[in-house]
């Protein structure tokens, strides 16, 4: 199949130049690439200019909840571990109301890739500030300057314990699409902040504005296998100047679906019946 | 005729637990049925607790205020209890605890201090309540606790007041032998003590002159608890997945099941309900049927879940055990104060099936019954059931599990490419079935309003077609469902009538024989509303709940006169009841009677 098969019917709504576009086309570029069956592929996503990939797409798509993507994913995957389960997030799904299943997610590090749509505001209700926005910025949606910090995804998901943690470009397909295929390749849980601007909040960080700054790790040299956490730290706290691309962490654990033990099979009245003997009362 | 009760207290931590299911245990072993329930602190050692066990020739329903044994394992289990023994009954206590003042007993909390001081006087030792049961009828037995326990483990304490408890009831010793043997059988050290200290306990007390008879089996029976029967009920119907928070009532479910891996079920333990309650939905979409339980405060994290379910169109079961409430409220106290939450929570309009589990052993095909429905109808079903429903545990013959309904959707016979998930036009409103992942198609599942793929849509049209579709759902499910299955209308030509749903059923049917001038109408289905109309027509009309407002009221097509609540936090009595179906009866009772039994 070639990319373009896996796209749907519907035109997709987003602005013009929003970084969206760029996501769903590096999806199918990365589907293609690893001739993924599009049955076998489930798209999750929260609510929000993001979550409307998963209609763009011709595999299975859920556009749940905010900030409840991830759960919803996890209960897929969990159900169905052989299914290719991608959980989609703007960044107030993921940082803000999501936070505390992100967290939960890197505890259980499932065989699933979660994409995060970074762009420092709150595009669908308007242009509020994101989790991930600056302290002091004041991007043109709000009404003074952003009196809250910002939250750094790749620390708090090295702190969850994602087993590879990634930042790609909306802008730079082929890149992210590379990006998509090596954390769906990944047996774990991957995570990718993918920088994805929006033209109509956020004219502060922009297309032109990242394109001067990021860089690529790999092209500089950086192994994520090999680096440790003081290393992974430099990196993940780079921000301004220079912001770098690419792949910062990668380790393989054991999880949750290792201990588990493979869904049940046999009749459930069977097992019902086994567990009803268990409280027989003698004689 | 057999049929007395045993009450065992002491602080959480001294076995209590442990002595109680022994005790039960004893008594099946020797032919007899037994029903146990507990009440404790909402704290892990130290405080009050303590436990009922209802021994019979038969098995008989509800449980008494007042009891027949008293084990006293401490003294504040005597001073908390100095008004529930009958006349005539027994209290086996240890002499050591007597001077105690009720002031020196650390866990006695204020308002009960006071309140015995009331009774007994300021400067009042535990010895003054043990005189106070002795004044009310009871024969008092001392039991030389620090004398028997000489070289043993202290904890063992619990097994003197056991034996103690069977030897007055003049049990053979055999029965309680074997019991350890079961429960000990894999501790040599430990079995070899409790027998030792058993028989020392039966040789140092008299027996009653005829007492309890080795009796032969009824058959063969189990003992269960409502948790473990609703977790069987569950798979049976074909459960594959759990994901939960631990919250008291509700975690004996998931904990059993995870403890029990051939049941096959998949249980996870996540970060919060909100995770707990959206896994289960996603596990549902993928084809797995799945559930969770829960009480108030996590069912209040589940609303938006609900709506999701709802407008998605995702089989859900949760299982909400009821506590004391608003708020954190009462944790490890009886209550059922969630009716109205359960019926309406989740914003928007959707369809929605809600059952109350009224006994122990009807959880098992309540919750059976729950999943079939979520998969039959694709719609979240709320079983409602509470602490002591969860807790209490019984003999009971075993369960019919071939006969219980399964989780089995309407299947879509085939599919390929774009799949029409929501497809219109079906007469009950419910479109054929495709799980999430399945060969050769594909479709899209939203929370926004959707067309028949599950694209958004915003088209007023569409909008109002698939609103009435959902709404649809409902009809079909009252049309489904047995007038006989939703509700229980015992004496219908009583000219009063009380109507009740969830626990109360067992002292309800038990007032029944006792007040021959009211009839009893429970309620096992809550939404569908049973059409039960006809039935009070032209009928005094009472409610009986354990909730402080009433909240039945509020449904039944006609006004009760009278609303028989309870809300202390402690489970109904057969005592309590029956004087509530009298007054109801005799007509003149106030517009809300609130029940106070128990410690």
């Amino acid at each position: 199949m070639k990319a373009k098969d896996y796209r749907s019917d519907l035109a997709p709504d987003w602005c013009p130049g929003c970084g969206n576009y760029g996501i769903v086309a590096a999806l199918a570029r990365a589907f293609a690439e690893l001739d993924l069956p599009p049955e076998r592929a489930v798209l999750v996503s929260g609510i929000g200019c993001s979550a409307k990939t998963v209609h763009y797409l011709n595999s299975y798509g859920l556009h749940t909840l905010h900030g409840r993507g991830l759960p919803v994913a996890q209960g897929i995957k969990l159900a169905r571990p052989e299914l290719t389960v991608i959980a989609l997030a703007g960044d107030g799904d993921g940082m803000g109301i999501g936070a505390g299943h992100f967290v939960g997610a890197g505890r259980r590090n499932l065989d699933l890739l979660y994409l995060l749509f970074n762009n420092q505001v709150y595009g669908m209700t308007k242009g509020q500030a994101a989790p991930t926005l600056e302290f002091g910025a004041r991007p043109k949606g709000l009404a003074r300057p952003n009196p809250q910090g910002p939250v750094n995804p790749l620390w708090l998901a090295f702190a969850s314990g994602y087993t590879f943690i990634a930042r790609g470009f909306a802008f730079d397909t082929p890149g992210l699409a590379r990006l998509i295929a090596e954390g769906i390749r990944h047996p774990g849980l991957a995570f990718i902040d993918v920088l994805q601007p929006c033209p109509t909040y956020n004219d502060l960080h922009t297309r032109a504005w990242f394109a001067e700054r990021i860089y690529d790790l790999q092209a500089e040299g950086y192994d994520p296998a090999a680096a440790d956490a003081a290393a992974f730290a430099a990196r993940a706290s780079e921000w301004g100047e220079r912001i770098p691309v690419g792949v910062f962490w990668r380790r393989e654990r054991p999880g949750l679906e290792d201990v588990l033990g493979p869904p049940a099979e046999g009749r459930p009245l069977d097992r019902a019946e086994r567990l009803l003997a268990g409280h027989r009362l003698a004689p | 005729m057999v049929d007395f009760t045993w009450r065992i207290g002491g602080p959480q931590g001294a076995g209590i637990e442990t002595a109680g299911e022994l005790f039960a245990r004893s008594l099946a072993r020797a032919g007899y049925w037994a029903a146990l329930r507990r009440e404790y602190h909402s704290n892990i050692m130290g405080r009050h607790s303590y436990l009922d066990v209802r021994v019979g020739d038969r098995p008989r329903p509800g449980f008494y205020e007042r009891v027949d044994l008293l084990a006293a394992l401490d003294g504040e289990t005597l001073v908390r209890h100095l008004g529930e023994v009958r006349s005539g009954g027994t209290v086996i206590y240890d002499p050591a605890v007597l001077d105690r003042r009720l002031d020196q007993l650390p866990m006695l909390d204020a308002p009960a201090r006071r309140r015995a001081q009331a009774r007994l006087g300021k400067g009042a030792r535990v010895g003054d309540a043990l005189r106070a049961l002795a004044e009310a009828g009871a024969e008092t037995v001392g039991l030389a606790v620090a004398e028997l326990l000489r070289g043993a483990d202290p904890r063992a304490r619990n097994t003197l007041f056991l034996a103690a408890s069977l030897r007055r009831l003049g049990l053979p010793l055999e029965a309680l032998q074997e019991a350890l043997a079961e429960r000990f059988g894999g501790n040599a050290r430990r079995l070899e003590e409790n027998l030792r200290l058993a028989e020392a306990v039966y040789a140092a007390l008299s027996g009653p002159e005829a007492g309890l008879s080795l009796r032969p089996s009824p058959g063969p029976r189990l003992w269960l608890s409502g948790s473990v029967a609703s977790a069987i009920g569950k798979v049976a119907a074909g459960l594959g997945f759990m994901s939960y928070y631990p919250i008291t009532p509700a975690t004996d479910e998931p904990f059993y099941l995870e403890a029990h891996p051939e049941s096959g079920v998949r249980v996870v333990q996540v970060e919060d309900e909100l995770a707990a309650v959206n896994m289960a939905i996603g596990a549902a979409a993928a084809g797995v049927p799945a559930a969770l339980t829960t009480s108030g405060p996590g069912f209040s994290l589940m609303a938006e879940a609900l709506s999701f379910a709802g407008m998605t169109e995702t089989p859900l079961v949760v299982s909400l055990y009821q506590r004391g409430g608003p708020s954190t409220g009462l944790p490890t106290r009886e209550e059922q104060a969630d009716l109205l939450f359960a019926l309406f929570a989740g914003h928007g309009e959707f369809p929605r099936a809600v059952l109350a589990s009224a006994t122990v052993e009807g959880m098992a095909e309540d919750a059976a019954l729950a999943m079939a429905l979520a998969w039959r109808f694709q719609l979240p079903v709320i079983h409602l059931a509470d602490k002591n429903l969860a807790q209490t545990a019984k003999t009971v013959w075993p369960i019919p599990l071939s006969a219980l309904p399964e989780a089995a959707p309407k299947r879509a016979r085939e599919a390929e490419g774009a799949f029409p998930r929501y497809r219109l036009g079906a007469a009950d409103g419910v479109s054929p079935f495709l799980p999430v992942g399945s060969p050769g198609a594909h479709y899209w599942i939203t929370s926004d309003e959707h067309d028949e793929y599950g694209h958004i849509t915003e088209d007023p049209e569409l909008r109002v077609a698939m609103m009435e579709k959902r709404l649809q759902k409902t009809r079909a499910l009252k049309a489904y469902l047995p007038p006989e299955r939703t509700f229980r209308l015992f004496r219908p030509e009583a000219e009063a009538i009380v109507v009740g749903w969830g626990s109360v059923y067992e002292a309800a049917v038990a007032a029944l024989d006792a007040v021959p001038g009211v009839g009893y109408l429970h309620l096992f289905f809550l939404d569908p509303f049973p059409e039960i109309a006809p039935y009070l027509e032209g009928k005094r009309v009472a409610t009986l709940e354990q909730n402080a407002t009433g909240l039945l009221a509020r449904l039944l097509p006609v006004a009760p006169e009278t609303r028989v609540t309870k809300f202390n936090g402690r489970p109904i009595t057969i005592e309590e009841t029956v004087a509530a179906f009298e007054a109801v009866a005799a007509g003149g009772a106030p517009a809300r009677v609130v029940l106070t039994a128990g410690v």
